[in-house]
């Protein structure tokens, strides 16, 4: 391993960002590269920037001899996981695909243009899609997620104070993962550990123990994104023809996620634990807190350790992100969607960059809300929620 | 769950005789590891499958196993003194079902398996048995009881030889599927299924159930039967999303989709997902000529149990309002199962009674044709 996997430290960015927490300072709308931005008043966090790695060469500075003959022997060129096809619009909002070639959401000064500038962010914090999960061969999913994390460091942490990382990691190995964890946990710059909601064995297995346990011991966020490619099928039903149903349907495996997370009980193994949902939507979880709320008055003496309604450890324990959306026609049931949630702190900002969800700025929260409500989606529930 | 839906169900009885009830899910046929469910099979099964079946029997996707909450995954007061498991004994259902809640008419939804068995003929074979039971046993001894047909949907053409068999018999309203199926039921594999089903203008309904092998979710495999049970809503939204986005609809404008035992408060913000995806990726599906909430609301009906039980009585009044007030629902109790919604506890009563008397009866008697 390089020097920088050991001493992370090394890498860490100045504590002090300049962007102090007090909104009081950021009253006035300020026209910004010509434009008005959209949030005037509120100081903004995004909880989801990507940051994606063009190419295994940005990795292979932090990848050992071996590793980087293996890689070129075998003409390795990405874990494949194909969870955001290049064309669709989805994967990329138009203007967002770097000059040089690679991934969009791949060059830092395009986030800083397009995201962190227009919308004044305080803080953004990064998901990193890269998908670690989908190798089968562990040792080198293990080194790859190494190697993603330097990297992270490197390329987006310590030139960009602004921003927040999330920790790859190899979670179909949950010990391998806990190292990773351990790794990197103290880096200050590092508030969460990102996981594929697509997964091997669902999130709630104990199987996945020694991932929260290091989660919890470095007090980071287990964020459950968008996404992973674990070679069964997408749905419950099968393999679906089209992206558009994979790419809807990703909701249906979060609501998956968290029936398995709470019915499992990882929440009463891990008090501290707190899991934010990405990139999943949100306007299903009325209804889904109502049937496994419903479910767990008939069914708890089967899974006694579950001691609360179901909805209860989601409102105590979980956050989710606001895009995409899926907003309703009627913005009153937008609205009602979150009066349904019975909380004031579960939603959170983000942009979801450089997925292309809204075709303007202003349209990527489409309502107004009370206080304390708005100004908690915008950035207190997260600023709390990551301790940031 | 609260103090005041308590509350509500003790006003809402006094006002209950007023509306006619009928049940869209009520079960005479379960996949049980039971004599007389076995004697069933073997009294209607071809002669020629007779050595098969004591052979091989039923042959599903093994390796799975939720233990279910209750025996029969029933209610314990369902098991008839007669002694036959639940669902199975006529005049016991009478009595505690179609006599006790004076209900106008009830469907029956036999869950055999058939489309689950890895030998498709014999699927076949055992979903015209019951089939036969079902007619000779039920249909021809109390009038108010209709029936789905029960298919090996795995099987287009089995299927579709299936529905030819019987459907004209007045009996059947419906073909049944389950909600795991092996492939999402968009695809072209069941459309022989469904071009049957028109030319007797019975509508498909997909029921609560069925394993064909893969992970009950998109992240692997669950633990326990609460994820089991709770998981089936995410499978019906993916049966949704398939029969939509693969353009069935375009293909068979007629087409008519019962989700059966899925509840239904997962379906306005499924129709808005997709919505929204498909307007950024509408050029994937160019056979697609409408956004899929246009879809949904022109061929889905759906049953009510398990219905969700908002904490807010008023969040349940908001649901009802952006599903077009309650239009496509049809109260279904899932008799004998533990998870029963009785008829005069299920909808709340603050429920404007012309939605309440829709959702109980009218509704079902209109889109099952019942007199």
């Amino acid at each position: 391993m390089t020097s920088s996997a050991d001493t992370p430290q090394l890498h860490s960015a100045a504590t002090d960002n300049g962007h102090s927490p007090k909104g009081g300072s950021r009253t006035a709308a300020q026209p910004v590269n010509g434009r008005q931005s959209p949030t005037p008043t509120y100081p903004v966090i995004d909880c989801d920037i990507h940051n994606e790695v063009s190419s295994i060469e940005q990795l292979m500075p932090y990848l050992a001899d071996y590793w980087q003959d293996y890689v070129r022997g075998s003409a390795f060129g990405a874990p494949h996981a194909n969870d955001y096809p290049r064309g669709a619009p989805t994967s990329a909002r138009p203007g967002s695909m770097p000059a040089e070639g690679g991934q969009s959401g791949a060059n830092l000064q395009l986030v800083r243009e397009q995201v962190l500038t227009p919308w004044n962010t305080e803080i953004g914090i990064l998901n990193c899609s890269y998908r670690v999960q989908s190798v089968k061969q562990e040792d080198l999913a293990a080194d790859l997620a190494t190697a993603a994390n330097c990297w992270q460091i490197d390329e987006w942490l310590a030139p960009e104070p602004r921003l927040r990382g999330s920790l790859v990691v190899p979670s179909q190995t949950p010990a391998r993962a806990a190292e990773e964890i351990h790794r990197f946990g103290n880096h200050p710059n590092f508030v969460q550990v990102v996981l594929p909601v697509r997964s091997y064995i669902p999130y709630g297995n104990r199987y996945y123990d020694p991932l929260y346990a290091a989660a919890v011991e470095h007090e980071l966020v287990v964020g459950i994104n968008f996404g992973g490619a674990p070679g069964h099928p997408p749905t419950p039903v099968g393999w679906p023809s089209t992206y558009l149903e994979e790419y809807a349907g990703m909701a249906q495996v979060f609501q998956s996620q968290v029936i398995s997370i709470i019915a499992e009980g990882v929440f009463d193994r891990f008090p501290d634990l707190r899991i934010a949902l990405i990139e999943g939507g949100f306007a299903w979880m009325p209804s889904l807190m109502w049937r496994l709320d419903k479910e767990w008055k008939g069914l708890r003496s089967n899974t006694p350790w579950v001691r609360r309604a179901p909805s209860d450890y989601i409102r105590d324990h979980m956050r989710l992100t606001v895009q995409p959306v899926g907003a309703p026609p009627d913005p009153r049931y937008i609205l009602q969607t979150i009066e349904q949630l019975e909380s004031d702190t579960l939603l959170m900002f983000a942009t979801d960059y450089p997925h292309w969800h809204y075709d303007d700025d202003s349209e990527a929260w489409p309502v107004t809300l009370p206080e304390p409500l708005n100004s908690n989606i915008w950035s207190e529930n997260a600023r709390s929620f990551y301790r940031l | 769950m609260t103090l005041d839906l308590e509350i509500a169900e003790q006003q809402q009885s006094a006002e209950k005789t007023r509306l006619a009830v009928i049940d869209t899910d009520i079960h005479n046929f379960d996949v049980y590891d039971d004599p007389i469910f076995n004697q069933i099979i073997t009294r209607y099964l071809a002669p020629e499958w007779q050595e098969h079946h004591k052979m091989i029997g039923m042959r599903g996707h093994y390796g799975v196993g939720y233990p279910r909450h209750q025996p029969n995954a029933a209610r314990t007061d369902a098991w008839p003194p007669s002694g036959r498991p639940p669902g199975t004994d006529l005049d016991f259902m009478r009595e505690q079902l179609l006599d006790a809640f004076d209900m106008d008419y009830g469907i029956l939804n036999p869950l055999t398996g058939a489309g689950g068995q890895v030998n498709r003929e014999y699927g076949a074979q055992l979903a015209r048995a019951i089939n036969d039971y079902q007619i000779a046993e039920w249909l021809e001894l109390e009038p108010r009881l209709r029936a789905s047909l029960l298919v090996n949907y795995e099987d287009a053409e089995l299927a579709a030889e299936e529905i030819h068999r019987l459907g004209d018999h007045e009996g059947f309203v419906q073909i049944i599927l389950v909600a795991r199926t092996q492939e999402p039921l968009g695809r072209r594999k069941y459309w022989k299924m469904y071009e049957a089903a028109l030319e007797y203008d019975l509508p498909i309904g997909i029921h609560f159930g069925g394993n064909a092998g893969h992970p009950l979710t998109g992240g692997g495999w669950p633990s326990y039967y609460i994820e089991d049970h709770t998981g089936m809503a995410q499978s019906f939204q993916a049966q949704v999303a398939s029969l939509v986005c693969e353009g069935v609809f375009e293909h068979f404008p007629e087409l008519r989709i019962v989700i059966i035992e899925g509840g239904f408060a997962w379906m306005p913000s499924l129709a808005w997902r997709l919505d929204q995806s498909w307007k950024r990726l509408r050029r994937e599906t160019p056979y697609l000529k409408k956004a899929p909430s246009e879809y949904m609301q022109e061929h889905f009906w759906l049953s009510t149990q398990p219905m969700e039980e908002p904490r807010q009585q008023e969040h349940f009044v908001q649901l009802l309002e952006q599903m077009d007030n309650g239009r496509k629902l049809m109260f279904a109790t899932d008799y004998p199962h533990w998870d029963f919604d009785s008829p005069d506890r299920a909808l709340p009563a603050t429920l404007p009674l012309e939605t309440r008397r829709n959702i109980m009866a009218e509704n079902a008697r209109q889109f099952y044709k019942l007199a």
